[in-house]
């Protein structure tokens, strides 16, 4: 059971950035809906350690409050 | 030809209590003659206990209802004598389809572990599998059990006391008085008996509808013998559908409708027949059976036991039937009850002994409602990214395994264990997880048999690779050995039964589920066992 990762870990950061973005080109509002939570399930999937998607979910909602 | 549910069973004979000076007054009633019920009456008369079961209809199940019935009900129909015509009768499947839209995104085989007796699932009618009950019923009364079953007979008042209950049951000769030391209310999800007493019943109803029908397709032998649901299919565009094979031809259609329909309107043949023609294709040739449209609900009563009336089945808690989880979750309640109220009767085990039946099937419950209401989320999702991620999950399961586990067309039933029991004694660290105290007894097969058959009816010690005596008197209940030895096993009961340990000595309640073990026999230590499992400690 690991901790989620918050400080910096993807090398070249505005490259991936940039990929995210590129993704979503010419997407309607739908179609971008749809390949985020194809992405997340993708990601969650991948990291698979229960914990650190219980971190992530929360630390997502926080970081949306003002 | 009439069909078995329209014929009456155990229609109404006017009972010698109806003709008595004062009330009769009986050991145990039983309210309600469905599958928990009939399951409940037999176990208790099995247990030696006399029991009365009062109905007010007089047939089986109209329309099929439950058709899906798990392993762990049918060992305890086996151990109720029953299990053999149903398993004969039902039809086995495995294999699974799941449709998004116009496409198959997988196919599924349950591959059931191998060294069982009986299979994962059988599908079966309801219709059916209360006639094979009241057949059994039958069975014990030619054997000169004291077990009746009163047709046409409803109990229209309750009044509840310290030391029991008085009944007025109203038949087609006019009501009578019946009292009893124990109630056991299995009058189904509308209960009039929790409603009599003003008891709650607590929870979610969907909003939501579905059409269920069941066809008779004579000439459509290439359907094949497996669960296909589809989410969002072209033939009901937003919602679901399931179709599964019952035995005789009978094929299960359930169509989700949505919340804002009229349901009469809907249930009209002029209705269904397009409907059905849209899933079937426009050839199909099929009659309709049964036709009904359900609204589900996820509820229960907070306690089970009210002093003396004791609730079990859909009267106690209702699910949606996603999952299978209502005929087959209510047997395992009276699985629970019977040999409990068996005892406290003969004065061998105090009241108490039954608290501990709201805490097992309590909690049994709340598993079968925490399933169901999951699976019917993910089938009728409730908001947009309930919707928005239950479709990304089917379009990434058509290419990659990994989410396929998240598909929930329904979790199908799976036995509950009972940690963190009152009941439960002992553990042993070093034997296996899946029979742990509170779990139910896991099959093996055994020289010349099965192990289930050989568990169950009381207390026992079944002992690998140990010594033990072959009998025991706890305070006025037997416990009997059942000695096996790894020696000639293939390597299932080493596998299920002991784990690390070298040998095992396990305590095995009357409902076939483990209440303590240990590595080797120690008198004290199984007395003592024996005493916490029967609420004496
Ligand atoms: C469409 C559908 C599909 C289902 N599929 C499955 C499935 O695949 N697997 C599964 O396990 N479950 C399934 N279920 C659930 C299953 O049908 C029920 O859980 C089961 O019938 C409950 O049995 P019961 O004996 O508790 O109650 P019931 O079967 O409802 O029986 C109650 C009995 O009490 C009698 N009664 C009521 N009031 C009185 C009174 N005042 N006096 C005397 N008698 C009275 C009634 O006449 C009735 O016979 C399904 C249900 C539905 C609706």
């Amino acid at each position: 059971m690991a901790d989620l990762v918050t400080t910096p870990n993807i090398a070249g950061a505005d490259d991936f950035y940039a990929d995210l973005i590129a993704a979503h080109q010419g997407l309607t509002k739908a179609e971008s809906d749809a390949l985020n939570a194809r992405l997340i399930l993708i990601l969650a999937n991948h990291v698979g350690d229960r914990t650190a998607l219980a971190q992530a979910i929360v630390a997502a909602k926080n970081a949306g409050r003002n | 030809m009439s069909r078995i549910f329209e014929t009456p069973l155990y229609p109404y004979a006017r009972s010698p209590d109806q003709d008595a000076k004062g009330p009769v007054r009986r050991p145990v009633a039983v309210v309600g003659a469905g599958p928990v019920g009939l399951a409940a009456a037999i176990d208790l008369v099995q247990h030696g206990v006399p029991v009365v079961v009062l109905d007010e209809n007089d047939k089986v199940s109209w329309g099929s209802r439950a058709i899906c019935f798990a392993k762990r009900p049918l060992e305890i129909l086996d151990r109720l004598g029953c299990g053999d015509p149903m398993v004969d009768k039902g039809v086995v499947w495995n294999q699974g389809k799941v449709f998004f839209r116009d496409r198959q995104v997988y196919a599924f085989d349950l591959l059931p572990e191998s060294g069982h007796k009986r299979p994962a699932f059988i599908n079966l009618q309801q219709y059916h599998f209360e006639k094979f009950l009241v057949d059994r019923v039958r069975a014990l009364q030619a054997e000169g059990r004291p077990i009746e079953l009163r047709g046409g007979s409803k109990v229209v008042v309750i009044r509840r006391q310290d030391d029991g209950v008085q009944l007025t049951v109203d038949t087609p000769d006019g009501p009578y008085r019946l009292d009893c030391d124990w109630l056991i209310a299995c009058d189904g999800a509308g209960s009039p008996i929790r409603t009599m007493l003003g008891l709650d019943f607590v929870g979610r109803i969907f909003e939501d509808n579905f059409l269920i029908a069941d066809v008779v397709m004579e000439d459509s032998p290439d359907f094949p013998v497996e669960r296909r649901f589809w989410f969002d299919p072209p033939f009901n565009p937003g919602q679901s559908a399931l179709l599964h094979k019952q035995p005789d031809h009978v094929w299960r259609i359930d169509l989700q409708l949505g919340w804002d329909i009229d349901k009469r309107e809907e249930a009209k043949p002029e209705k269904v027949i397009p409907r059905l023609k849209a899933f079937l294709g426009e050839d199909a040739k099929f009659e309709i059976e049964w036709i009904s449209i359900y609204t589900f609900q996820c509820r229960r009563m907070p306690k089970f036991r009210h002093g003396r009336v004791i609730f079990a089945g859909d009267a106690a808690h209702q699910v949606s039937p996603f999952g299978a989880r209502g005929a087959n979750s209510g047997l395992q309640d009276t699985d629970n009850l019977a040999w409990k109220l068996a005892l406290v009767l003969s004065g061998r085990a105090p009241d108490s002994l039954l608290d501990s039946y709201d805490a097992e099937r309590i909690h049994g419950a709340d598993e079968n409602i925490l399933n169901s209401t999951r699976s019917t989320d993910f089938i009728t999702p409730k908001s947009e990214a309930s919707r928005l991620f239950r479709d990304a999950v089917l379009d990434l399961s058509e290419h990659f395994p990994a989410f396929r586990p998240m598909v929930n067309s329904g979790r199908l039933s799976v036995p509950c264990t009972y940690d963190g029991s009152p009941l439960n004694g002992p553990d042993h660290p070093a034997m296996p997880a899946r029979t742990r105290p509170g779990a139910p007894a896991v099959d093996a097969p055994i020289p010349g048999g099965w192990l289930i058959d050989r568990l169950g009816g009381g207390f026992q010690l079944l002992t690998v690779d140990a010594d033990a005596p072959d009998r025991l008197d706890a305070d006025g209940i037997p416990v009997t050995r059942l000695a096996l030895s790894t020696a000639a096993d293939d390597g299932l009961l080493a596998e299920r039964w002991l784990g690390a340990a070298r040998s095992a000595v396990y305590l095995i309640r009357p409902d076939q589920h483990v209440a303590a073990r240990w590595e080797r026999y120690d008198e004290g230590e199984v007395l003592a066992a024996v005493a916490k499992a029967t609420g004496r400690a």
